[in-house]
């Protein structure tokens, strides 16, 4: 019979390191049904029919944030025979915290001691037999890193499982609470399963409605009957029901740790980690420091080593080896034209594409599974959240605006590090707007032909990025979806320590092999429809391969140029280059190439090309307003599938796209309008009276009054 | 009253009363502060705000609005 075993523990316990040493490579990642909080199951070395199922790392099972209550619901609606909780032997106290409501849910609990090692060092003893006999539970002591004593924390489970006990719950609370839960149990004893009674009596306590909603024929005379309890005993202890159950658990440990933990180490007497963060979290030091390694991390992955490899990638393996060869193949056994062009410029560079991006991807992923796991990613957020919460953003953002200015794909995949969803989503819609790798050739095409090599275009481009991350977080801040914290910042600082070696490449390669499956298969069907797009077309009434501009692109281009009139660049050329800039940016420079005839591979600035761009743009100011616009609407397909994918709402990524689509023409038309009539380029017309109205609403948006803050549930969240 | 906020840097002081309610006061108490937890206060954030305290043997950051619903002694 198949054995189901839960991991469960806090955040940075050492929860993952045993889950990969247990289970091998035998792992498989998801996501929990409707939320984007990753799911990871395996089977244990050696034994087939023992499931693992790793749990999201929390500190409690309240019901205030999306973990909380993935791994509530999972623990009593899907009934693992066992959990194995993880719990950090150098932070007890806050550990047994969680133990103390696991043992509840009439689950048969294992407890794993982790960081044995450290506990010794640190001169400190644990009684491990005394703990067991008080928390009702067998306890073993584990390291995960040296993978020792795993497999017999795992063997220890299944034994637990097979044996079917009934485990003596610990006397955590006193007379009064269990009192009042007494009546309660009373009181749902024919509603619930025995085995449950005890969490569920506890959580009515609580006035935990969340977990009310599983109890079927709960009416409204026992919820009154039941109050009148709670009430009674929250008058006597003089706090709310909820902060009631917290400090008995709390007080139960503080008992609990005296009896059975001896300290080696005197009250604050440092650890070596405490040392290495008096530095790093200095406050003269922090900010240098801070700033030395995001130029490591963006030095890394973006100028050397990352970019490197994906241009290799893309222009030697793809555009040198792999394309030229198969076209060379095929047309030398005789294929008909339009079957080459699907084969090598449609599937092959469809594939080609994504793949492109896999080792930047792996070398941003290194760097974040790096600072994460030692320890350093939370001392980012402690050090920039002043700076970034003002926008509405955690300090943890900044990595993915750094990142996004080598390539956006990857910089969406960092934004996996920031815990609350709220955060992640704006940064992942702002984030693209940092102008990227590809999108530089645009830059130096309309500053080198049209601006004759105006310099300080590119830095404008940046600074103008920036100002409009920040425009654009204040405006969605204020917006009812965003208003509001899901989850306080009460953050904790883990110790320093080395990671894992192999830790850090599973890791790797999980988002990876993610990122390859899913936005691959995405990103090449929408290259295949670009290519058909971009290479057929109608001629002289029969339907087949053309040149680009009798191209049905051509054709879309035309009529949804009237469009773009208002903003300047009203031609079908340079819309059908914005519309092939959402394959890859820099594919706008070579259409518009491709279009005015001066042919692909321009690069030095020439009166010949001044003149052909010329010929798109009536003015200096058209030229502008066509380079925001494809700076600052939604990135290319490779980030779109990527943002798609990291979202995970369909409604919620639509909202993206089209708030990132209208935020570019909104902004531009109002520039292009306003700068433009002051410079003397283009003349007052209706347009102008449209573009001091959305100045004026945009102003408003951003300086209107928020409505008021507040933290907000899970629950509130989802009835949003 | 003083809060948690008023602790300077370096300094040890207990917790009297957690007031507010909702999602920050039960998360602040899930982390281990509770009624009479003894907090050290470590550091400021070199932009002046988050604080880094000590409790309960491990280091916590909060910001230090969301210190003033801890009243200290």
């Amino acid at each position: 019979m198949e054995i189901k075993i839960a991991l469960a523990g806090n955040p940075n316990c050492g929860k993952t390191t045993l889950f990969n040493d247990l289970t091998g490579s035998t792992q498989y990642v998801g996501n929990w049904p409707g939320v984007t909080v990753e799911k990871k199951e395996g089977r244990l070395r050696g034994e087939k029919d023992v499931v693992i199922q790793d749990l999201p790392g929390i500190y409690s099972l309240s019901p205030y944030t999306l973990e909380e209550v993935v791994t509530r619901n999972y623990l009593v609606n899907e009934k693992p025979d066992v959990i194995l909780n993880i719990i950090d032997g150098t932070n007890i106290e806050r550990n047994l915290y969680l133990t103390t409501q696991l043992v509840e849910i009439g689950i048969p609990v294992v407890v794993a001691i982790n960081m044995m090692d450290l506990v010794r060092k640190n001169g400190d003893n644990i009684d491990i037999q005394k703990l067991g006999d008080e928390l009702g539970c067998k306890v073993i002591e584990i390291s995960a890193l040296k993978g020792k004593n795993t497999i017999d924390a795992a063997k220890l489970c299944i034994q637990v499982a097979k044996a079917h006990k009934h485990q003596e719950l610990p006397h955590v609370f006193t007379g009064s609470v269990e009192h009042a839960i007494a009546h309660i149990e009373e009181s749902i004893e024919a509603l619930v399963d025995p085995k449950e009674l005890r969490w569920y009596a506890i959580k009515v306590f609580e006035r935990d409605t969340k977990a009310l909603e599983n109890v079927k024929g709960m009416n409204e005379d026992l919820r009154k009957h039941m109050e009148l309890h709670i009430t009674d005993c929250e008058k006597e202890l003089d706090d709310d029901a909820e902060s009631i159950i917290t400090n008995q658990r709390y007080n139960y440990i503080t008992e609990l740790v005296s009896r059975t933990v001896k300290k080696g180490r005197v009250e604050g007497a440092l650890t070596l980690s405490d040392r290495i963060d008096q530095i790093v979290t200095n406050r003269i030091l922090a900010l240098p420091i801070f700033a030395v390694v995001m130029f490591l991390v963006y030095y890394v992955s973006v100028t050397t080593i990352g970019s490197q490899m994906t241009d290799w990638t893309n222009d030697t393996l793809f555009g040198e080896w792999i394309e030229p060869g198969a076209r060379s193949l095929l047309e030398g056994a005789g294929v008909s034209d339009w079957l080459v062009s699907l084969v090598v410029d449609g599937i092959i560079h469809g594939i080609g594409t994504p793949l492109g991006f896999v080792p930047q991807m792996a070398v941003v992923f290194l760097c974040m599974s790096f600072l994460e796991d030692c320890g350093y990613m939370a001392r980012v957020a402690f050090i920039m959240d002043r700076a970034f919460r003002k926008f509405g953003l955690s300090g943890k953002s900044f990595i993915p605006f750094l990142i996004s200015s080598g390539c956006g794909v990857p910089g969406i995949m960092a934004t996996r590090t920031i815990e609350s969803e709220k955060d992640r989503r704006m940064t992942m819609i702002t984030t693209t707007m940092i102008p990227c790798g590809a999108k530089l050739p645009v830059i130096a095409a309309i500053a080198g032909f049209i601006m004759g090599g105006a310099w300080w275009m590119a830095p404008a481009c940046y600074f103008g990025g920036i100002a409009l991350v920040i425009i654009y977080c204040i405006i969605l801040k204020k917006t009812k979806y965003f208003n509001g914290d899901p989850v306080p910042f009460v953050m904790e600082l883990p110790q320093y320590h080395a990671p894992s070696v192999k830790g850090v490449l599973i890791h790797v390669w999980e988002r990876l092999w993610a990122f390859i499956k899913k936005a691959g298969t995405i990103l090449f069907l929408c290259c295949a429809v670009m290519w058909f797009l971009a290479s057929f077309g109608f001629v002289d009434g029969s339907f087949g391969l053309v040149e680009s501009k009798d191209s049905i692109l051509a054709v879309i281009g035309g009529i949804l140029a009237p469009l773009f009139a208002p903003l300047g660049f009203g031609s079908w050329q340079t819309v059908a280059a914005t519309l092939s800039g959402f394959v890859a940016k820099e594919g706008i420079v070579s259409t518009m190439s491709l279009l005015s005839a001066i042919g692909e591979g321009v690069e030095e600035y020439d009166a010949a090309y001044h003149d052909a761009y010329l010929a798109f743009f009536p003015t200096t100011m058209a030229a502008v307003a066509y380079l925001m616009f494809n700076l600052f609407d939604s990135p290319c397909l490779a980030a779109i599938s990527s943002m798609a994918k990291e979202i995970g709402n369909r409604k919620f990524f639509w909202f993206a796209i089209l708030f990132q689509n209208l935020g570019a023409y909104v902004v531009t038309l109002i520039i292009y309008q306003l700068v433009g009539l002051a410079v003397g380029q283009v003349a007052f017309s209706v347009w102008t009276i449209v573009a001091l109205v959305l100045l004026a609403g945009l102003l408003y948006l951003i300086f209107r009054k928020a409505p008021e803050k507040e933290y907000t549930s899970v629950g509130q969240i989802a009835t949003a | 009253m003083k809060t948690l906020r008023d602790v300077s840097v370096g300094e040890y002081a207990n917790v009297v009363k957690i007031h507010g309610e909702g999602a920050l006061k039960k998360r602040i108490m899930d982390m281990g502060i509770t009624k009479g937890t003894r907090i050290y206060v470590r550091k400021v954030a070199p932009l002046g705000d988050p604080v880094e305290i000590t409790v309960r043997g491990y280091e916590l950051s909060l910001r230090k609005q969301d210190a003033e619903i801890l009243e200290m002694s």
